[in-house]
């Protein structure tokens, strides 16, 4: 049994695959991880639904600029080639499908690309914030997690049982223990974390797992 | 040409004034950035009860929206992101029951607004549908896609901010303390501004301005914001 990748590990397997010139949306939490693993000699452009596209890493402490926040509510900085607008045409950047990848959080996915990610069942008091909008309208969306919750118990599921963000929204799963994609026949194995065999992902996971003749086989790790 | 147009007025309790009792208040703002802070301390010293404020948060602290919850003035709040840290007074209200809360998506929330500045009886989204904020609201299947009828979102009075804002009503915002104040200005009977500071007409280039003055009806300077 192994952990498989660490967050950071995570996060920069994601930043990998992140096209160069691409228009992203990091959500809050774990996604913000991936920015550190985006070299700045790469020109992928940063867009915060606070009307931010172009978002720079946060600056040196004191040098905040109290009117320059991220989607977190954290200072941040302005890149080369930024621009600022209003909700409206943030939220129109956001529906109107011109994010390349949104990268998301997860509660649980399941096997036809539904995401749970904004409130828990039974959960009083929710905050969707944008994760609705990002969900619904982004060309691709990821999602960012672990492979099971604080329990042990699978967060790729056959059916979300907390209430979801967005049905048959998510393209891509990054986990600790490895990328999954989300294909019309079911969930696709793309890759596994070093360490981690094919039984110990099926034994993880809630939901049927398509293999490929090379990943199925023994790893020699 | 004598000067007939003249917005600004010289305090923030003369800007709030003849907000009533039961208003749907727009609040403009996104956390604690772009927050109409003085404006909303006026509407606590006005004492209008009964409100339905419509902003993306709720606040936290002891400052800026959470204010209004604070003093009981809320039965009704409109946003996003409603559970925060910090955010005890709205939770005090909600828990009793005193507020009620109806959670809005962040870019149906902005575009509820822009419906109702354009005079639109509503617009369909992909936004929601198939999750928990769909009850109730009718919806469309439009190319192939599951749609949910969104409604305009009125507001009697918003209250907004800006860098600079002039005797016109023209607003030019800075970086992302824009977020909402320019939809919500476009979005409400009444209209009123507090700008850091208030300049000569004709001094903001009016390829800057970025909320033109025809939506506003009051401005008011409060200097810059305290270290």
């Amino acid at each position: 049994m192994t952990e498989g990748w660490t967050t950071d590990q995570m996060a920069a397997r994601l930043a990998r695959d992140i096209p160069d010139g691409a228009y992203v949306n990091l959500g809050i939490g774990m996604p913000t991880l991936v920015t550190a693993h985006i070299p700045a000699d790469r020109e992928v452009m940063h867009h915060s639904e606070n009307g931010i596209v172009g978002m720079g890493p946060r600056p040196p402490a004191g040098e905040e600029d109290p009117d320059l926040v991220d989607a977190g509510k954290n200072p941040c900085t302005l890149a080369l080639g930024a621009s600022i607008c209003d909700h409206t045409v943030s939220f129109t950047i956001i529906r109107g499908g011109r994010l390349d990848v949104a990268v998301l959080g997860g509660m649980q996915v399941s096997a036809r690309g539904d995401l749970a990610n904004w409130r828990v069942a039974g959960q009083a008091l929710g905050s969707v914030g944008g994760a609705m909008d990002l969900a619904a309208g982004a060309k691709q969306v990821w999602v960012l997690m672990t492979h099971t919750d604080k329990s042990g118990r699978p967060k790729v599921v056959e059916e979300c049982t907390y209430p979801l963000t967005a049905a048959r929204c998510v393209d891509r799963v990054y986990t600790n223990l490895a990328v999954l994609q989300v294909e019309a026949g079911g969930l696709a194995v793309v890759e596994l974390a070093p360490g981690v065999d094919a039984a110990e992902l099926e034994s993880s996971t809630g939901a049927p797992l398509r293999w490929s003749a090379a990943l199925a086989a023994p790893q020699d790790t | 040409m004598g000067v007939v147009i003249d917005k600004v007025v010289a305090s923030v309790d003369e800007a709030v004034a003849g907000v009533r009792d039961g208003d749907v208040v727009l609040v403009g703002g996104f956390g604690n950035v772009g927050v109409p802070v003085a404006l909303i301390e006026g509407l606590v010293r006005l004492g209008r009860r009964d409100l339905t404020v419509v902003s993306n948060n709720c606040g936290t602290g002891e400052t800026g929206l959470a204010l209004l919850f604070k003093h009981h003035l809320v039965s009704r709040a409109c946003a996003s992101f409603p559970a925060q840290a910090g955010n005890h007074h709205f939770v005090a209200a909600y828990e009793s029951g005193e507020c009620a809360l109806e959670l809005v998506p962040q870019g149906t929330l902005a575009e509820r607004l822009r419906a109702a500045a354009a005079g639109l009886g509503g617009f369909f989204t992909p936004t929601g549908a198939g999750t928990d904020l769909m009850a109730g609201k009718e919806t469309r299947e439009i190319d192939g896609r599951l749609h949910v009828l969104e409604r305009p979102l009125r507001g009697d009075v918003a209250l907004v901010t800006a860098h600079l804002g002039d005797r016109f009503g023209n607003l030019r915002h800075r970086r992302s303390s824009r977020n909402f104040n320019p939809v919500m200005a476009m979005a409400a009977r009444l209209t009123i501004a507090q700008v850091e500071e208030v300049v000569p007409a004709g001094s903001i280039d009016p390829d800057d301005v970025h909320t033109p003055g025809i939506f506003v009806d009051r401005v008011v300077a409060v200097g810059g914001r305290e270290p």
